[in-house]
């Protein structure tokens, strides 16, 4: 149904202001200039130097390289701080909402929603567990991974107690839910809850 | 493209992705451990006050905090 909208939509964008971006699978290593745009701007105002557009300033894609390399270098981030920032790992499992995600370097390129969940970080025969309320993780081809999530803890700073408090609340909050808003949240409260205790417990 | 694909429970109570991922983060947040616990619980609290716009003036603003009133 959207497929010819690139089509339609690069017919109506002003001529030579914007140049043709193909799909980022096949976005180029260095920053390509429009040169159509800059030399119809020296025409018209040679005083003014032509105007720089966002992805000028953007430091390009890395390349994929052409070997798969060794290790997976992982970004995993908080709203409010980064837990790793370009770490070399083995392999990292991901609590996506089709399920444990495991990846390994060389995976696919793929963007995953994540659901409340465990994420596990292999390095070596280290494996160190976070709990991850919620986020996007988003694995590119050149074997980086982007985690960002919510909220995020190491498994070992939940307190048991509360979760099973919270889980027993909220059980009890399901089955004398009415409306179809307090249904979800008792939901969504039984679903972090049992997440949180298979992590703690498993 | 699925445009009737079957959506989460919580989209279809109307709740959308940001409040529902907020709670979530909130619920976590809930289950900490004491010192990280209170931490976590002040990163939530939002402080801001909002005025609308009438004839270009603003009129008295409204503040909405989880701060309690100094």
């Amino acid at each position: 149904m959207l497929r010819h909208a690139p089509r339609l939509l690069s017919r109506a964008t002003s001529s030579a202001m914007r140049w043709r971006r193909p799909f980022s699978t096949n976005v180029p290593a260095e920053t390509p200039v429009d040169a159509k745009f800059v030399e119809s701007w020296r025409s018209t105002i040679p005083n003014i130097e032509p105007p720089k557009t966002p992805s000028a300033f953007m430091t390009p894609r890395p390349p994929t390289p052409s070997t798969i390399p060794s290790k997976l270098t992982i970004n995993v981030v908080l709203p409010y701080n980064s837990i790793f920032s370009a770490k070399e790992v083995d392999m990292v499992i991901v609590p996506a909402t089709t399920g444990q995600m495991g990846v390994l370097p060389g995976h696919v390129a793929t963007i995953a929603e994540l659901k409340p969940g465990v994420l596990s970080v292999h390095e070596g025969n280290d494996v160190t567990k976070y709990f991850v309320s919620g986020g996007f993780a988003f694995i590119h081809a050149n074997s980086v991974a982007d985690i960002i999530a919510v909220e995020a803890a190491p498994v070992d700073q939940f307190d048991q107690n509360l979760v099973q408090k919270g889980l027993a609340e909220f059980t009890q909050k399901l089955s004398s839910a009415s409306t179809d808003v307090e249904k979800a949240e008792a939901q969504i409260g039984v679903d972090v809850h049992s997440a949180l205790n298979a992590a703690l417990t498993g | 493209m699925a445009s009737n694909a079957a959506v989460p429970f919580w989209r279809a109570a109307g709740m959308t992705y940001i409040t529902y991922s907020n709670l979530c983060a909130n619920l976590v947040r809930n289950c900490l451990k004491e010192p990280r616990r209170t931490e976590a619980l002040s990163r939530e609290k939002v402080h801001f006050s909002v005025s609308k716009w009438v004839d270009g003036k603003p009129e008295k603003p409204t503040i909405r905090s989880d701060t309690p009133e100094e």
